[in-house]
């Protein structure tokens, strides 16, 4: 993450705060720039700022400090409704007393578009999302899923170039979710917008972005395309909110390069690499993924340490296995394993040996 | 299922009796006992809130006092042609003494008296004056009684007399509603009263555009005042909600009277008024005692009804409607006009038809700061009924304001729907 934001961003935050008491900052010095035709994702914790930035740049919330410039023009002042932001809200925001066709010509008539011109465009917007149906109806009743196509479909039938998105998939079943989660990046790569999406939810910012903003504490903590995010987390809270993982905490002994050694609290000794943590005597956490953890003796890499652990509890998922271990006094150590016919299944009380590759083990602050 | 092998016949439940017959019984318990629960609540409606509308509704066109009085003479008259401008026959009369006899008797002439007077005033007089005599009456040897009587009271030559006591002898009469829309029965049938003394159609003209102009008043001041209590911080709100409930906490005299205080020409706004220099000393303001203290006292005291309903609406109308509307380009006004305020419309229907049947009926506020100008017809039935002693009259005025208001609250069900209101 740069220090400040460059200029050649569509959207661009740049030493943004905000503060909303005066005492507290709730986004501390913010700097983030979207390119145009980015999907981008803002994920983290409640409160972690997230929608407060997305407030922010609608219109809806005004910078404490620090300039938001959209398409290269600070935005700070001007309202919302003359920024041309399409946005989709958490519960959709369908105004309930007009049809579906009303709330898409909404947007249009307060442009002045004419009657004929705006049927045309409604009408594209409802088939773009398969609505097209629907207009006739009332918001209240269709399903969810419905109800969520149109408010994308209203969001984008004015032809914004940026469109918000505040957890948007948050009401829908878990079926529903991956299904729009899927045709909202078609529809965003295929148009070409910029999109700025709002998640507490990591697999939805996995699956759907381009680039992903871990939020916590006001702050971006790692700015990163997904693969990055998940396999070479910069710091440890980024390590353990993008997905499952293990963690171990330890003291730095040897330096060498790009490998070092852990003496964890136990006493036992593990091969990591380190990432922030700068010399040796520093205490760290290394975070390792449980699919990255290997017990088959045979395919573990010689000359790597390995670790005791007793097998706790096997479930039996399915398509994989997940299996809970003790590791140097964690009860908590959890390794997946692939179905497939020549792994081996472990049952409770057996006793292992685990190990990994160095390279999938990073030593990150305490 | 093995039991269902017979499809053509009633479905059977597992016994063998009828499942229709089956779930009735089930249910019958079920409803007895819901019925069993309302019931002391339904009694005490039935006799202290249905029993007596019936009643009163009734009175309006109640008149066996006639009949029930005079039933010698009812018969009597039976035969006799009021247009023929000839007195009755001596029979008559003498049926008519007779009846006066067991009349004053009994105490009641007066009352047919009074009757009878509304229908044509003076009546009262001749029945009181003739009945002192009549419990002397010897009907055998008195006669001729058509002699005696008018000797006794010149007026019972006026043919009038007879035809009012014929026209008012059937059992019921439509002739104190046609009082209270100022109509009277004449020689002709039904027919306007003269101007000077149509009363009621223009109290109720008033009464009714009186309430809308409050009802209108208080839509004005409760909107943004419920939009702030709905939009607060809780906190904040709460505090407001108790300045809101705070005159449901005083009585309704104490208000009523504040107002007098305030509104009078000696009163607090005026001399605010003298003092600032924008009124004269010797040209005070009448506020008071006439239509514009009536609606300032009965808008202030119904407020409450209209914010509470219009609160809760609003309550329900999520911000994030107002945001959208704003971020798809809409200007505040727009958002607020086309986005908002739709939806408060529920709320605005309920305070309506609260406030405005409220104040339709409303009695003590206008009769304490109305004077002449500013009253309602709610205070010329409290009159009749404490006062003038027209029981029938004031429930024909009664009856009158129910049937309006039951017809706009129709008209409302049509045009704006009653599904519509929403108290919360």
């Amino acid at each position: 993450m740069a220090d400040t934001a460059s200029d050649d961003g569509f959207v661009v935050f740049d030493r943004v705060q905000k503060s909303y008491d005066g005492e507290t900052l709730v986004v501390k010095d913010l700097n983030l720039s979207v390119a145009r035709g980015e999907f981008l994702t803002m994920l983290g914790p409640s409160g972690s700022g997230k929608t407060t930035c997305l407030m922010m740049l609608a219109g809806f919330e005004t910078a404490t400090h620090g300039d938001i410039r959209l398409g290269g023009k600070p935005i700070n002042n001007i309202p919302p409704h003359k920024r041309g932001i399409g946005m989709v809200f958490q519960n959709y925001a369908l105004f309930p007393h007009m049809t579906i066709a009303e709330n898409l010509s909404f947007p249009l008539e307060v442009r002045k578009i004419g009657k004929s011109d705006r049927e045309a465009k409604v009408k594209r917007a409802l088939d773009m999302v398969e609505m097209g149906d629907f207009g006739g109806r009332r918001p209240a009743q269709l399903s969810g899923g419905q109800q969520q196509r149109v408010a994308l479909a209203r969001a984008l039938v004015f032809e914004p170039e940026l469109v918000l998105m505040d957890e948007p998939l948050g009401a829908l079943d878990k079926q529903l979710r991956e299904k729009m989660q899927f045709e909202i990046t078609h529809l965003a790569h295929q148009l070409g917008i910029t999109t700025v999406y709002v998640t507490h939810d990591q697999t939805e910012a996995l699956t759907m972005s381009d680039n992903v903003a871990v939020f916590d504490d006001g702050r971006i903590q790692q700015l990163a395309p997904p693969d990055e995010l998940y396999e070479r987390p910069d710091n440890s809270f980024v390590a353990q909110f993008i997905g499952e993982n293990n963690t171990l905490e330890g003291v730095v002994t040897e330096i060498k390069g790009d490998t070092c050694i852990v003496k964890l609290d136990d006493g036992e000794v593990l091969d990591a690499t380190p990432i922030n943590v700068n010399k040796v005597g520093d205490r760290t956490v290394v975070s390792i993924r449980p699919e990255r953890v290997e017990y088959n003796k045979e395919r573990l890499q010689e000359g790597v340490h390995t670790l005791k652990a007793e097998v706790l509890e096997f479930i039996y998922m399915g398509d994989i296995f997940r299996t809970r271990l003790r590791v140097a006094g964690n009860d908590e150590f959890i390794i997946k394993t692939r179905n497939a016919p020549d792994v081996e299944r472990l049952t409770p009380g057996q006793q292992i040996e685990i190990g990994w590759l160095p390279s999938d083990c990073r030593a990150l602050d305490a | 299922m093995s039991d269902m092998t017979d499809t053509s016949g009633p479905v059977l439940a597992a016994d063998g009796t009828p499942l229709k017959r089956s779930l009735a019984k089930a249910l019958r318990r079920q409803k007895l006992r819901a019925l069993l629960l309302i019931s002391p609540l339904l009694l005490f409606i039935l006799v202290s809130f249905i029993l007596p509308i019936a009643d009163m509704l009734y009175r309006s066109v109640d008149n066996k006092i006639v009949v029930q009085t005079l039933p010698r003479t009812v018969q009597a008259l039976s035969d006799w042609d009021a247009d023929s401008g000839q007195l009755p026959e001596e029979a008559v009369f003498a049926a008519m003494a007779a009846d006066l006899k067991e009349a004053a008797a009994a105490k009641t002439h007066t009352k047919v008296g009074s009757r009878l007077n509304y229908e044509n005033p003076g009546m009262s007089s001749i029945f009181r004056k003739t009945g002192r005599n009549a419990k002397k009456f010897d009907i055998e040897a008195g006669g001729p009684w058509k002699e005696a009587l008018i000797e006794m009271n010149d007026d019972w030559a006026d043919p009038d007399v007879w035809r009012t006591i014929q026209t008012y002898s059937p059992p019921t009469t439509a002739g104190y509603f046609l009082n209270a829309v100022d109509m009277r029965v004449g020689p002709d049938g039904a027919e306007m009263r003269p101007e000077s003394e149509q009363i009621y159609m223009n109290l109720l003209k008033r009464t009714l555009w009186m309430s809308l102009f409050i009802t209108f008043s208080c839509i004005v001041l409760a909107y943004p005042v419920a939009w702030i209590l709905a939009n607060l911080p809780t906190r904040q709100s709460n505090l407001l909600m108790i300045l809101v409930l705070l005159p449901f906490w005083t009585s309704l005299l104490v208000r009523t009277s504040a107002w007098k205080i305030l509104l009078q020409q000696q009163g607090v706004i005026n001399d605010v008024l003298v003092w600032i220099g924008l009124v004269s000393d010797d040209a005070r303001l009448v506020i008071i005692n006439n239509q514009f203290g009536t609606i300032v006292a009965m808008t202030h005291i119904l407020l409450p009804f209209m914010i509470l309903p219009m609160y809760s609406v609003m309550q329900t109308i999520p911000p994030t409607y107002l945001r959208a509307a704003k971020s798809l380009g809409a200007t505040d006004w727009t958002a607020f006009w086309r986005v908002y305020f739709p939806q408060t419309i529920p709320g605005i229907g309920a305070g309506s038809i609260l406030v405005f049947i409220l104040a339709i009926g409303y009695y003590i506020t206008p009769a304490l700061v109305g004077g002449t100008k500013g009253t309602f017809i709610s205070n010329q039935i409290a009159f009749h009924i404490s006062t003038s002693l027209n029981w029938g009259l004031a429930s024909a005025l009664g009856a009158i304001l129910l049937a309006v208001v039951l017809v706009l609250y129709w008209a409302y069900d049509k045009i704006v729907g009653i599904d519509n209101v929403k108290l919360g």
